[in-house]
């Protein structure tokens, strides 16, 4: 009797024991799958063309404000480039010592660890470590010094030194984005990091603020504001917040956007009748008219070479885009799918624009390549506006609607990754990128 | 060309005027030819002799917005009397301005719709100068989507939202 009570608890220990580890799996998938909630990134696609990449937490970063590996893994996976590999249970632990034969049995391919260390003068040491887990090799390594105010920004740094070794392209990760929140009746213009973290205002008014556009170098940003109860251009200094009215012509002047050598803006006023493209000097003399219609032409874009301007007329009959000279001359139309795409904005790199695609009653994000021609959609949620690439080209910032509420959101431009990032209270529109500026 | 077009215009309408009144006061108000005639006696304020015709609920001129259908700039013809009527006052009150704002629903880009909103002021601005008021008496600017006046997400909303106002000197 006795033997069979020992050999029953004897197995009901050990039922207890893989229970206990089954339920210890399920929770650590649990957990890193509601992380991935709360960060609202969406993957489409299948995996085959993407960087399987393990990002182990951080030694030490249990205690910080901030999880430095968090941020590195949402910055990676919102260029849907990469494919984020569960550490499933693995840390940092072995800085220095890698056991690859685990992060290989976990399909990634490149690996970063991480170490962090307070010290004595308050300050944090943070250092990485990206490694090629096929070859077993450090592929590039970094540290410094930081205060905790500056850990968002460091990870950031840490996620582009990531992102350029193993793609060849520049990161986009410590650049700014600008935007109009609207909450009750003031509208305020925000400067944020570009997931809209650190966000503040530049200017706040009980009128509306639309279409900023950042300056080629990002020192200064136009904008139009309602403040004089009807629409005027302003240019506004970030360091200093001193800003000029650069267009306050009769009727309404709007959708201000800068030459990329920062010298001139295009601005659309109605003062000669109805809503046409004119040139102007940033510091608002020197009018010049450039688009010809007797309808509308808005919106604006500069080629990255200055030679080109992409824009939205209804020229046809219906709100379309079209490019056409600078120097003046004929514009050529460049959709021709639905009855209504407009906002475009050029490409960084000149190849594509992106624009909004009204189809069905749903206004969604759109890219054309301009040696194919050949349109992709890349959203399908019902209202989104204001679409502009990366520096880099890799990822979309556009607004969306749920709720009610406009919501600050990013796709790839593959559309293979898509992210809200709002995550306070506030209503986001007019959103656009900011530079890429030379590093600090 | 345009100029001398507009004087015809003025003698045509000027010439009808009474007619018109006439026409009016027979769907308003009885009283409406006696106030017609205050309201273009003075200047733009009140002289004493009733209400100012501008805020005189019972005067045409108190009505200050003219509605669009979707996507279209054109005024309608029920709206006809309310701008000519605005028109015959800026004509008899040199001194008077307006600002006229156009707006349009929130649906598609704001930019594009601030630009919409523009054709929307323009459409009554012409009319305007076609029947009597002078180019430096009106400024015709857009709000675009910015400032609904009805703030839910159906049809009747966004058909009220679909409008110009005129607004006069004093009232912006």
């Amino acid at each position: 009797m006795s033997s069979f009570w020992l050999a029953l608890q004897h197995v009901m220990v050990i039922r207890m024991r893989n229970f206990l580890y089954c339920t210890g799996v399920l929770l650590l998938l649990w957990m890193s799958t509601s992380l991935q909630a709360a960060l609202n990134i969406e993957i489409f696609g299948g995996g085959t063309n993407k960087i399987p990449i393990a990002i182990a937490p951080f030694n030490g970063e249990r205690g910080l404000p901030q999880s430095i590996s968090a941020i590195v893994s949402a910055d990676l996976e919102r260029t849907g480039l990469f494919k984020l590999v569960d550490p499933l249970g693995l840390t940092s632990q072995e800085f220095e010592q890698i056991r690859y034969i685990d992060w290989q049995g976990r399909g990634a391919s490149a690996l970063v660890v991480g170490s962090i260390l307070p010290l004595p003068d308050g300050r944090i040491d943070v250092r990485f470590r990206l490694l090629d887990v096929v070859k077993q090799t450090q592929l590039t390594g970094f540290s410094g010094a930081v205060t905790t105010e500056q850990l968002r920004a460091f990870a950031h740094r840490i996620a582009d030194i990531v992102y350029e070794t193993l793609t060849g392209e520049p990161g986009a990760f410590s650049t700014r984005i600008a935007f109009v929140r609207k909450q009750g009746s003031q509208y305020a213009l925000q400067v944020s990091d570009y997931d809209g973290f650190n966000a503040r205002s530049l200017i706040e008014y009980t009128e509306p603020i639309i279409s900023p556009a950042w300056s080629p170098d990002g020192s200064r940003i136009a904008y139009t504001s309602f403040e004089k109860k009807k629409p005027v251009v302003y240019v506004q200094t970030l360091a200093t917040r001193e800003r000029k009215a650069v267009a306050n012509f009769k009727g309404s002047n709007s959708a201000p956007a800068w030459s990329p050598d920062g010298s001139k803006l295009a601005v659309v006023l109605t003062l000669h009748g109805g809503s046409q493209i004119y040139l102007i000097n940033a510091d608002g003399s020197g009018l010049q008219r450039i688009s010809q219609s007797p309808g509308i032409d808005t919106e604006p874009s500069f080629s990255p070479d200055g030679k080109w301007l992409m824009f939205t007329s209804d020229r046809g009959g219906s709100p379309q885009i079209y490019r056409m000279p600078v120097s003046g001359g004929a514009a050529e139309r460049m959709t021709f799918e639905g009855d209504y795409n407009v906002s475009p904005h050029y490409s960084p790199d000149g190849k594509r624009f992106v624009y909004i695609h009204r189809n069905a009653g749903r206004f969604n994000v759109a890219i054309q390549d301009l040696s194919t021609r050949q349109m992709q959609l890349l959203t399908d949620s019902n209202f989104d506006e204001s679409p502009s690439l990366s520096p880099n080209n890799r990822m979309i910032l556009y607004t969306t609607e749920i709720g009610g509420r406009g919501i600050l959101s990013i796709v790839s431009s593959d559309g293979q990754a898509r992210s809200r990032l709002s995550l306070e209270a506030g209503n986001i529109r007019e959103a656009v990128w900011g530079p890429l500026l030379k590093q600090r | 060309m345009r100029k001398i077009f507009a004087v015809l215009v003025i003698c045509l309408l000027s010439a009808c005027a009474s007619d018109n009144a006439q026409q009016t006061s027979d769907i308003e108000d009885h009283s409406y030819s006696s106030r017609e005639g205050e309201g273009t006696r003075g200047g733009a304020g009140s002289d004493g002799f009733g209400m100012n015709p501008l805020q005189d609920p019972s005067n045409i001129l108190s009505h200050r917005s003219v509605y669009f259908d979707f996507d279209s700039y054109a005024v309608k013809s029920e709206y006809r009397d309310l701008v000519l009527a605005h028109a015959a006052y800026l004509r008899d009150n040199t001194n008077a301005q307006v600002l006229l704002q156009g707006n349009t629903d929130e649906r598609g880009s704001r930019e594009y719709n601030l630009a919409l909103g523009q054709r929307r002021a323009n459409s009554v601005k012409d009319i305007l100068l076609l029947s009597g008021a002078r180019d430096q008496q009106v400024e015709a600017v857009s709000l675009g989507e910015e400032k609904p006046r009805a703030l839910g997400d159906d049809e009747s909303s966004w058909a009220e939202n679909r409008r110009t106002d005129i607004l006069y000197q004093g009232e912006y």
